[in-house]
């Protein structure tokens, strides 16, 4: 492994594009245009951070971590993992690269063969990478990573599909963890879980990174989810990066009136924190034909003309907050946006 | 009390059971609840928990050959568990109506919008496929899809998922019902979409009066609606009470254990997640006692005895709760809770679930 | 949609060059059948054999017959000449084809009338009596070989060797332009042989079929509108689970055009099938690789004619 010094980002993702092609023809197919899913998203991701991505469907949020992964050949862009560019890896090298960086799915149910044994599953990425190649020392290993994720290692012999579905994701996060990667990508990994459960494995999660020093990328619609999980977090909508900022910054103090639309729908269990929501007018443009320059001047309450002829470069507005937008949230346009609860910290809340 | 109008919809001790290959699904299992005229009852629930199915019962939806169904649904006085089929056909779609969780699989594929809006007027009302269109138009305008005369001839598939559920919105309103019932009605829908779904029933309410059950996993989106909220667990109701109360002084241990393991923009995020260890049970085979003692943490030997039954908390008659501990330990272990502390019995929070199923 | 409608089109003609080319493979260039020894008879010499060859255009290289072969069946639909009776392979299917279209016709008909009805009553009414009896008699339906079944309604109806004489018995067939009556009774017994199998497959496909689409959120929904349950079966339920039969039966069309073999040839029908079995039984080879030509036709043209209806049935593949 090359040694690179340690305040280098582990990841590092540079104007990273993913067009899918759409194509019309009789017998020869031409492309007549294309799913614009990632459209120039840059971003690092720390050693030992958790790196949140959140967006709502389309925003190409699920693209980037298949890109980030190789699972998905990028259309042009850098993916830069411990200082060397991966994107165009083939061979041995991808194998090596694949062992280092993990993926778990959203849906226990269909990415695990519900006819094979937890055993084999949890096993596979070893036989796959010749790991631990006498069978009694597999196990072994198999039956530790099953503790580790708090699975009983007698059950090493039952099928996948005996299991619930907080038992599968665990399963699925044993899988990832089998070949020790440096870096784990969680796309959605509770969203298809009961809402008992999803405790469960957000905190299993959690105590996983402290103890094996991980670093994640946790993707995820729920920006509550988010708050929990995550150290900085990346707002992405239509392909685009709209804001990347630390925590406690992005729910103090929004910048993006995305973000802030974001923030104002999430539904709220305390019902003295109701309030005005803010609310988005209209829905999410098709990504096969986004609007030009700002992609959310078609529904941004803020919009001017400058907003749908010149892009907004992402670009720092203090509190080591980025975002793109050429009229960003002001405090008190903020605070409205938010919920009771974060807006009190600085201010007091408003008399309902 | 005698002058008091009766409740809009009074349910009395509802069971539904479903005979299968595996044994007798008790999906709902005595469940008693009221909804007045213009309020909002929120029924919060995972799945398995019979909301759904409850809800579904209220419209006859789960009648089947292999259902059971037992005990009194009574719409203004109307018990609608006995009303003969085609009696409840008529209240359906007119008096009482319902919207889904997944807009896009409740319309049919392959009839345009308008087509399914006017088929749910003409079934009720007498009038000509013209004046129906009309009125369609007037509804997809009022539930804010922008230019309804051109939208009135799309398939399903040519809407987005937010209009899907508008659409579906104005089919339940075409007859002005009194009650609508909402199962997860925002659950498909991206969270910006969900809020404008939830504004939008707000201002129908307001506008036409009606009640409305909503039936969701969410206890945000009940604490942003509802008047009342019952929780529900394994087919009963654990906790019922107005939303007020039951936020601020929540009684049943489930209900600490959802309000403490979701994640909510309220929290902080350093604390960690108490989860609710466990799963939720099967409706075959049900625990004994309080169906939740196995993944309580309060539980006492005695609670895998004691079927507790839902029991007014002292000095709030509305807010009610089955739980077996007494009102001071709830109390307590409430205040715990908010402070921070996790039970003692879950304190080891990445236990899994008990053994395959 | 005409776009759509366009492209299945071409993929046809792009098929049916493809299926040319093969029967082309098969009935010219297997070593088994030499065309021109076959034609020259028992004791023909090397000479007659060697001038056949030659007249035929066997002796030009491979490209330049198929060529010649194309270019004969596309523009003239020309597919040769018999061995057997000098007549050409196109009057002689042309000649059979009014008794196989009668024989389909009348079939399809039949079975889409038993088995819809049937298996609409088996999906609503599951696991009654009558759900278990229609689906035992569309097993057995299924199992029984259509050339048994066919015999056993000779045995039992026919005016000539009947137990009950009740109708024309085999080799009755008059043309529908000679005769309607007589056309119509020597045909029932025909159409029902023919039909019983498909009826069976038919209703047991719509049942599952309906039982299916029945469990859909939108059934839900049309119940929950209050709609009359006739309304829901019929108007909700049908329609979409009528689909997938709509595939099955472009397919059944086509083959049943390119003869129905067993039934003509039990109820000696003369239709393409029982053409074809004639063809078979005196190794007179240009007809069978036209009567296969044909029958792949039809099979093609009821493949487009399906993904057309389709567009038709389900907007979302016009969308797509």
């Amino acid at each position: 492994m090359t040694a690179a010094p340690s305040d280098q980002p582990l990841l590092e993702a540079r104007d990273l594009v993913k067009h899918f092609p759409i194509t019309r023809g009789i017998i020869i197919q031409r492309q007549v245009g294309a799913i614009r899913a990632v459209d120039g998203v840059s971003f690092e991701v720390r050693r030992g951070e958790t790196l949140g991505i959140v967006g709502e469907s389309g925003c190409g949020k699920s693209t980037t971590a298949r890109l980030v992964t190789r699972l998905l050949d990028t259309t042009s862009g850098e993916v830069h993992f411990d200082g060397r560019e991966v994107t165009r890896l083939k061979g041995r090298e991808l194998k090596a690269l694949r062992r280092e960086m993990q993926i778990i799915f959203q849906d226990p149910y269909s990415s695990l063969n519900p006819r094979k044994t937890v055993g084999s599953i949890v096993a596979e990425p070893l036989v796959i990478h010749g790991l631990h190649r006498d069978d009694g020392g597999r196990r072994r290993r198999v039956q530790e990573l099953m503790e580790i994720v708090g699975l009983n290692p007698e059950h090493y012999n039952r099928y996948a599909h005996e299991f619930s579905g907080g038992q599968r994701q665990r399963i699925g996060v044993a899988r990832a963890l089998a070949l020790e990667p440096r870096l784990i990508i969680a796309d959605e990994p509770v969203s298809a879980l009961d809402v008992s459960i999803q405790a469960q494995i957000l905190n299993l999660l959690r105590e996983l990174q402290r103890e094996l020093d991980l670093t994640l990328v946790f993707i995820a619609h729920d920006l509550s989810v988010i708050r929990q999980m995550c150290n900085r977090v990346l707002v992405m909508y239509l392909g685009k990066v709209v804001e990347l900022a630390p925590n406690a910054s992005l729910y103090g103090f929004p910048r993006h009136p995305y973000t802030g639309a974001l923030l104002s729908a999430v539904p709220v269990a305390d019902p003295r924190g109701r309030r005005e929501r803010q609310l988005l007018t209209g829905d999410v443009p098709s990504p096969a034909n986004p609007p030009p320059a700002c992609r959310f001047h078609t529904r941004c309450p803020k919009v001017e003309d400058i907003c749908r002829r010149e892009e907004p470069p992402l670009e720092p507005k203090g509190n080591d907050t980025r975002a793109a937008c050429h009229f960003p949230l002001t405090r008190e346009e903020a605070d409205l946006r938010l919920p009771a609860g974060l807006a009190s910290k600085r201010r007091p809340a408003p008399s309902r | 009390m005698s002058s008091q109008p009766p409740p809009l919809l009074e349910i009395e001790d509802l069971r539904v059971e479903f005979a299968t290959d595996d044994g007798i699904v008790h999906a709902v299992d005595g469940v008693s609840y009221q909804v007045e005229r213009g309020q909002t009852l929120g029924i919060v629930g995972e799945s398995g928990s019979g909301k759904s199915v409850g809800a579904g019962t209220i419209l006859g939806l789960t009648r089947a050959s292999n259902a059971s169904i037992s005990g009194r649904i009574l719409f203004e006085g109307r018990d609608l568990v006995a009303m003969p089929a085609h009696e409840l056909r008529r209240v359906r779609g007119s008096e009482i109506s319902m919207i889904f969780q997944d807009p896009l699989s409740s319309l049919h594929p392959f009839y345009r919008v308008g087509h399914q809006l006017v088929e749910a007027i003409r079934v009720h009302r007498d009038v000509t496929k013209a004046a129906a269109r009309e009125r369609v138009v007037e509804l997809l305008g009022l539930v804010g899809i922008p230019d309804p005369k051109r939208r009135i001839d799309d398939y399903p598939h040519e809407l987005s998922g937010g209009m899907r559920q508008r659409a579906m919105i104005a089919m339940a309103l075409a007859n002005e019902p009194k009650l609508l019932v909402a199962d997860e009605p925002t659950t498909a829908l991206d969270v910006t979409v969900q809020a404008q779904i939830l504004g939008l029933m707000e201002r129908l309410q307001r506008e036409l009066g009606m009640a409305i059950i909503l039936i969701t996993h969410d206890l945000g989106v009940v604490a942003e609606m509802a008047d009342d909220i019952a929780v529900m667990y394994a087919g009963r109701i654990v906790e019922v009470g107005p939303t007020l109360a039951l936020f601020d002084a929540p009684q049943h241990p489930y209900t600490w254990g959802l309000l403490k393991s979701i994640p909510s923009l309220e929290h902080d995020p350093g604390d960690e997640l108490i989860p609710i260890p466990g799963r939720p049970p099967s409706l075959i085979h049900r625990p004994t006692g309080c169906h939740f003692h196995p993944r309580c943490a309060y539980a006492q030997p005695a609670h895998a005895r004691t079927d507790p039954s839902l029991a007014p908390v002292a000095g709030q008659p509305a807010h009610r709760v089955a739980c077996l501990l007494d009102e001071r330990a709830r109390r307590a272990a409430w205040a715990a809770l908010e402070a921070g502390e996790a039970p003692a019995a879950s304190a080891a929070l990445s236990t899994a679930e008990d053994g395959p199923g | 949609m005409g776009r759509y409608i366009i492209r299945r089109l071409l993929w046809a003609l792009v098929l049916l060059v493809l299926v040319i080319a093969l029967t082309f493979a098969i009935f010219y260039l297997l070593p088994s059948a030499d065309p021109a020894q076959l034609r020259a008879g028992r004791n023909a010499t090397a000479q007659n054999i060697a001038d056949i060859r030659h007249n035929l255009g066997l002796d030009k290289p491979v490209y330049v017959q198929f060529w010649d072969y194309l270019k004969a069946v596309v523009l003239h639909f020309d597919l040769g000449y018999s061995y057997q009776s000098d007549a050409s392979v196109k009057s002689l299917i042309l000649d059979r084809l009014p008794a196989t279209v009668s024989l389909a016709a009348g079939a399809i008909v039949i079975w889409m009338l038993v088995g819809i009805p049937v298996g609409v009553i088996s999906a609503v009414r599951r696991r009654s009596l009558l759900d278990r009896a229609a689906m035992t008699v569309a097993l057995i339906g299924v199992s029984v070989p259509v050339f048994w079944l066919g015999l056993v309604l000779l045995y039992l109806f026919a005016a000539d060797i009947g137990k009950f004489p009740l109708l024309p018995g085999a080799n009755t067939y008059v043309p529908l332009t000679s005769d309607p009556v007589k056309w119509l009774t020597s045909l029932i017994m025909p159409w029902f042989v023919l039909a019983a199998s498909s009826a069976a497959v038919y209703a047991r496909l719509l049942r599952g079929s309906l039982i299916e689409t029945m469990q859909e959120d939108y059934i839900r929904t049309a119940r929950a509108k209050g709609l009359l349950e006739r309304t829901v079966v019929m108007r909700h339920g049908l329609r979409s689970a009528l689909t997938p039969l709509v595939t099955v039966m472009g397919l059944d069309i086509g083959v049943l055009l390119g003869g129905a073999l067993l039934t003509e040839t039990v109820f000696n029908v003369p239709g393409i099938g029982r053409l074809n079995y004639e063809a078979i039984v005196h190794s007179d080879y240009p007809i069978i690789q036209g009567t296969v030509l044909v029958a792949a036709i039809f099979i093609i043209l009821a493949n487009i004619a399906v993904d057309i209806v389709y567009a038709f049935l389900d907007p979302r593949v016009r969308y797509s």
